[in-house]
């Protein structure tokens, strides 16, 4: 039988793929608004869903889509919804209720260039900023940002681990380029990548309490539904989910959102790292652009320059000391990134002290090139 | 004095019922102000639930932001407090993911006319089975009196210093014209009325909608020399026409009243049920391949 | 990490670019060459594409990385193979093909091709006239590469092609797939007595 009948390896689309993880991840509910380039993530799981029976719906807007999602996740469900730009501008209030009301849940974003409507079918990587801070107030975030087709699938399952685990929205940032290209990849078997679950209360009733502290910082979460009877609200709260003004709970409360993840932030990062051996110069990207430093590097090296490349897949938190670590012995430093200079913060923030940073930045529309990045490798040099 | 004697009996039978459903440990008092509407609302809600006899377990009460939407807070149900004008979309996550529970909306002319009016045509269209509690004060209580989508014509608010010149959403054709199954008006004068329609809109499949006409007496009382809460409820008492006489009345007699009651009542497909069954045709045509 | 030797190698790259306006139906015709190399082949390959603004209409192409080792850079960086089935595509992505890279023009539509160096075959209009439908014009073209350049086997192509041909005209499109093929061998022998 040839290849192509045996149906193992498949030609996938990363946005099909971020969808297939889903359903691999054990997504129950989907509440989702049309928009370029996300919306075959919305179209395959409008047509996956019914099958398997769990729940999809087009709902009226962006603000709807993710109430919508927080809705359901806190009535038990695995919950996802698929968005870009001016549609995750819509949702970030609502994201801000899940940060403060610790409702697990995914927000896939597929990156096109803004501000505002932008350049619908092109690429960028502009939100980075926007995953981090985009809702007002204090809050920690986790984002993902895999970097080919197969990464969309597996970052899809890691973010929803990661949300249920640590009960909170987690975002993936792809990209238009990532969202539309078609790879080979074999699907994961079943147990082959690990699925988890949110951590479900075992005490009774009477006892429960929704934001409980516990030792990892992360409340056990009863369902709506499941006889606990607890209240939700966006207001800051005590640990029992009821609207407080006593400065103490109030800062326990805060105190809690940043605590759970930062305390526990070695099992969230995620960082590759190559040719940094006996690299000085270093060149760091994330998502499709990463793609583009490899092959420069690959270029660079067969040129005998002695550079190397670091790749965060998870983008929050900013995974300081794997990077800084990485960078101990690298004199020179180019960030090359899709917007006019957002991830180049973060690595000057942490650099060595004597390392140069430089930024490498495109915003036209199109891709960062592996000439553009090794030219600049050979200015910095 | 024995009838006396028997009212008062049926009082405290009445408090008590909705003893039993306030949330014991709950931080009262209220928020808000004495007299105001929300808390007959919020009795009227809970007697109906207690009608229905109804397992609090499967009841969520689900709410926007503003003086009403506080109401599910101290309510002993599953009780989501979202954001404003948010509350029929946060609903339908809810009921789509677990159908068998009752879901109810509480939300005010703000949050569900101006900032939630698209989730709530769309709530209507789909027909999904969520109750909806709408208090109507005519105004924004809960930031300081500011006019909303039902303030009356001419009427003063605080960004309405002179009048306000805009038109009004007649919320009970709104919801029919969308689409909703279940179309209602009380008001927290007729609070036995009321309690009623709430058992009828949760009995109801598909989308249903209870207007409740109610007083904001801090600003909207205020600011319109309507009087206290006194007087604005006695004001409903005068000006609210059941449905039933209303439509054997002609047009000018109707002149300044409302109507209440049953307005409209459809049977259409509900959105859950809609879904299963696309489910269940999958699952056939599977099952044949 | 790749081992220091399989750095050296020579570059293993091969790309390919098929380009015309929207609705001829080139991004599709790209998933299937991707899909026949990488699938039925087992090569490795990326498929990209560009849209015109909100995905509709204009100019398209329809882009396919093809490796033996793993593919960094998902994007074409100089083209191997460039099919034109207009002229506004071919003056546009000309300057992308390698100086020894293949040219494929459609004969009817490109009237001012770039170089001498060139495959033209008439692919829409064998489309409309021996198939009876201009929408196969993709399939005719992906015919013509395949015997042209030797990048896809005969069978996988095939494969793929009837595969993903929507139900009822599975006929029309094995037609248009044969038609490429010895279309495209006819014009190889006349280049070669052309010499
Ligand atoms: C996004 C957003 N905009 C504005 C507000 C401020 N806000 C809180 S309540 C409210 C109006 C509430 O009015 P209504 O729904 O009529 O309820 P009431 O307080 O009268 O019961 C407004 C504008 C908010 N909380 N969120
Ligand atoms: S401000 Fe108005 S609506 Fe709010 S509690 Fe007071 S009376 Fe009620």
């Amino acid at each position: 039988m040839s290849n192509l009948r045996k149906g193992k390896v498949r030609l996938l689309q990363g946005n099909e793929a971020c969808f297939q993880g889903a359903i691999y991840a054990g997504i129950d509910f989907y509440a989702g608004y049309p928009i370029t380039p996300s919306t075959e993530i919305a179209e395959g799981l409008a047509r996956e869903l019914p099958r398997i029976g769990k729940k999809f719906i087009q709902m009226e807007d962006e603000i709807g889509s993710i109430a919508a999602v927080i809705g359901a996740s806190n009535a038990g469900a695995k919950a996802m919804t698929a968005t870009s730009g001016p549609g995750y501008s819509l949702m970030v209030e609502n994201i801000g209720y899940a940060y403060m009301t610790e409702t697990p849940c995914v927000i896939v974003n597929v990156q096109r260039a803004g501000p505002s409507t932008g350049l619908p079918t092109k690429i960028s990587q502009s939100d980075m900023m926007q995953a981090r801070w985009g809702t007002h107030g204090d809050y920690t975030a986790i984002a993902v940002a895999p970097s080919s087709v197969r990464e969309c699938f597996e970052e899809t399952v890691r973010a929803f681990n990661l949300s249920e685990r640590f009960r909170t929205p987690v975002t993936v940032l792809t990209d238009e380029v990532l969202g539309h290209m078609r790879e080979l990849m074999t699907m994961p078997k079943p147990g082959e990548l690990e699925v988890m679950e949110r951590p479900k209360p075992d005490i009774p009733a009477d006892w429960y309490r929704h934001f409980e502290m516990t030792p990892s910082m992360v409340s056990p979460m009863a369902a709506l539904g499941e006889g606990y009877r607890y209240n939700v609200t966006g207001m800051t709260h005590d640990r029992e989910g009821f609207p407080t003004a006593v400065p103490s709970e109030i800062n326990e409360k805060l105190n809690k959102l940043k605590k759970k993840i930062e305390r526990f932030a070695d099992e969230i990062y995620k960082v590759r790292t190559e040719m940094m051996d006996d690299a000085k110069i270093a060149v760091i990207s994330f998502g499709t652009v990463a793609r583009a430093t490899h092959q420069a590097i690959k270029m660079a090296r067969e040129r005998r320059v002695r550079v190397g490349a670091i790749q965060p897949l998870t983008i929050w938190p900013f995974p300081d000391p794997i990077i800084s670590d990485a960078l101990k012995n690298v004199k020179k430093i180019i960030v090359a990134e899709l917007n006019m200079g957002q991830m180049v913060n973060e690595v000057k923030r942490i650099a060595p002290r004597n390392a140069e940073v430089f930024f490498l930045g495109r915003y036209d529309g199109e891709v960062m090139t592996p000439q553009q990045i090794l030219d600049k490798i050979r200015e910095v040099k | 004095m024995e009838k006396e004697a028997v009212v008062k009996e049926k009082e405290v039978q009445r408090s008590n019922v909705v003893h039993h459903y306030l949330r014991p440990k709950k931080k009262f008092p209220n928020v808000w102000c004495a007299g105001c509407g929300n808390g007959i609302v919020m009795g009227a809600l809970i007697r109906a639930i207690d009608k229905l006899k109804l397992d609090k377990n499967d009841v969520v009460v689900v709410s926007g932001i503003g003086c009403s939407s506080r109401i599910p807070v101290y309510l002993d149900f599953n009780t989501l407090h979202t954001t404003h004008g948010r509350a029929i979309a946060f609903a339908t996550g809810v009921k789509v993911v677990k159908p068998r529970l009752k879901v109810i909306v509480i939300t005010g002319d703000g949050d569900a006319m101006a900032i939630g009016g698209n989730h709530f045509i769309h709530a209507c269209r789909r027909n999904i089975d969520i109750t909806v509690v709408l208090v109507n004060n005519k105004i924004y209580g809960m930031t300081g009196g500011q006019f909303s989508p039902t303030t009356t014509a001419g009427a003063f608010a605080t960004t309405a210093p002179f009048g306000n010149y805009e038109k009004q959403f007649d919320i009970v054709k709104l919801a029919s014209a969308a689409g909703a199954s279940y179309v209602a008006r009380g008001t927290v004068y007729h609070e036995q009325q009321l309690e009623k329609l709430i058992e009828g809109a949760i009995v109801k499949r598909g989308f249903s909608l209870v207007e409740v006409v109610s007083n904001c007496h801090t600003y909207y009382g205020r600011l319109n020399r309507e009087g206290d809460a006194v007087a604005m409820i006695s004001w409903m008492k005068d000006h609210a026409m059941p449905i039933q006489a209303a439509v054997k009345l002609p047009p000018e007699k109707m002149v300044g009243k409302f109507v209440t009651g049953l307005i409209h009542e459809t049977d259409a497909t509900e959105f859950c049920e809609e879904y299963d069954k696309l489910v269940e045709r999958l699952k056939a045509k599977e099952a044949q391949k | 990490m790749k081992a220091a030797a399989e750095q050296k190698k020579k570059e293993d790259r091969y790309e390919i670019r098929l380009s015309g306006s929207g609705g001829q139906g080139l991004i599709l015709a790209g998933v299937m060459l991707a899909e026949a190399i990488g699938v039925g082949d087992g090569k490795n390959v990326v498929q990209t594409q560009s849209y015109g603004p909100e995905a509709r209409g204009g100019a398209s192409r329809s882009d396919v990385v093809i490796a033996e080792g793993e593919i960094y850079y998902p994007k074409t960086m100089k083209l191997d193979i460039l099919l034109a089935l207009t002229q506004e595509a071919c003056d546009k992505y000309y300057p992308d093909l390698k100086e020894n890279g293949i040219l494929v023009v459609d004969s009817t539509m490109v009237t001012q091709v770039p170089t001498k160096k060139y495959y033209g075959l008439p692919f829409v209009r064998l489309a409309r006239e021996e198939i009876g439908h201009v929408m196969v014009a993709n399939v005719i073209a992906l015919g013509a590469i395949a015997e042209l350049t030797g990048i896809v086997t005969h069978d996988s192509l095939k494969e793929v092609v009837l595969g993903r041909a929507p139900r009822g005209t599975e006929e029309k499109n094995q037609k248009a797939l044969e038609l490429g093929f010895s279309a495209a061998r006819k014009l190889k022998k006349e280049v070669k007595s052309r010499g």
